[in-house]
């Protein structure tokens, strides 16, 4: 699947996008987090306090225990400031 | 009713968009339009830059306005959002609904706002006066309880 970060969560990350490829043992938005934590340190720290980090699959809006089957795309992001 | 949502880097203009709302009607009784502007923090800032999820921002706009549509009985509804490098002064963001009645239109533009402020996937971030990258700018309570009174 394809991921996007925005704002300071792509910062940190240091990339705007990237192909993800998940064990199939990671169903949730929450345990892709998870397991994207265990990548490396950059990863460890962009997503520390994952509680805060909000979610998108295929452009809508989801909550941590979504899950990903089936999702084409999933973004995270810091909570919306725009208007 | 289709709403009018755009999602752009130029700038806008209010006034050509309430007149292309209100142009040969008969039927409107009230339009409500709110501008969002580029506050300079007392001198501190020089710019805000606004990150947008391109795609995203659209269709999230679009299910807002639906639910506003769902509520209220607008005759019209326009919604811009400018994504960039904003200055100071300038306009970031444009809601105009009109309806037969001005508590309708009211009490749409305010949903709207509201709304668009914790679900529309913008960030902005700052630059400061003095040539420095400032923050992010952090979400705000406030604008979630904001939110929320409309789920009562």
């Amino acid at each position: 699947m394809k991921a996007f970060y925005f704002a300071w969560v792509r910062e940190r990350v240091g990339r705007a996008e990237e192909d993800l490829s998940p064990p199939p043992e990671v169903a949730t938005v929450g345990e892709l987090i998870a397991w994207l934590k265990t990548r490396d340190e950059t990863y460890a720290a962009a997503f520390e306090n994952a509680a805060v980090i909000r979610a998108a699959l295929d452009k809508a809006h989801v909550r941590h225990e979504a899950p990903i089957a089936g999702a084409r795309e999933i973004a995270f992001f810091p909570p919306m400031t725009g208007g | 009713m289709t709403p009018t949502i755009r999602i752009q880097s130029a700038p806008f203009d209010p006034a050509h968009e309430a007149a292309l709302i209100e142009e040969g009607r008969r039927d409107i009784g009230a339009v409500v339009s709110f501008t969002g502007l580029c506050r300079d923090e007392d001198g501190a800032l020089s710019a805000l830059e606004l990150e947008h999820y391109p795609g995203m921002a659209e269709a999230e706009i679009a299910r807002v306005a639906e639910e506003a549509l769902a509520r209220w009985p607008l005759q019209a509804l326009t919604i811009i959002h400018r994504h960039g490098r904003i200055l100071p002064g300038e306009k970031i963001v444009l809601v105009i609904a009109a309806a037969r009645h001005r508590g309708e239109a009211f009490a749409a533009a305010e949903f709207l706002m509201d709304y668009l402020k914790t679900r529309a996937p913008f960030w902005k971030k700052e630059h400061r006066a003095d040539g420095s990258v400032g923050d992010w700018v952090e979400a705000k309570a406030k604008d979630d309880a904001a939110a929320e009174r409309w789920r009562k």
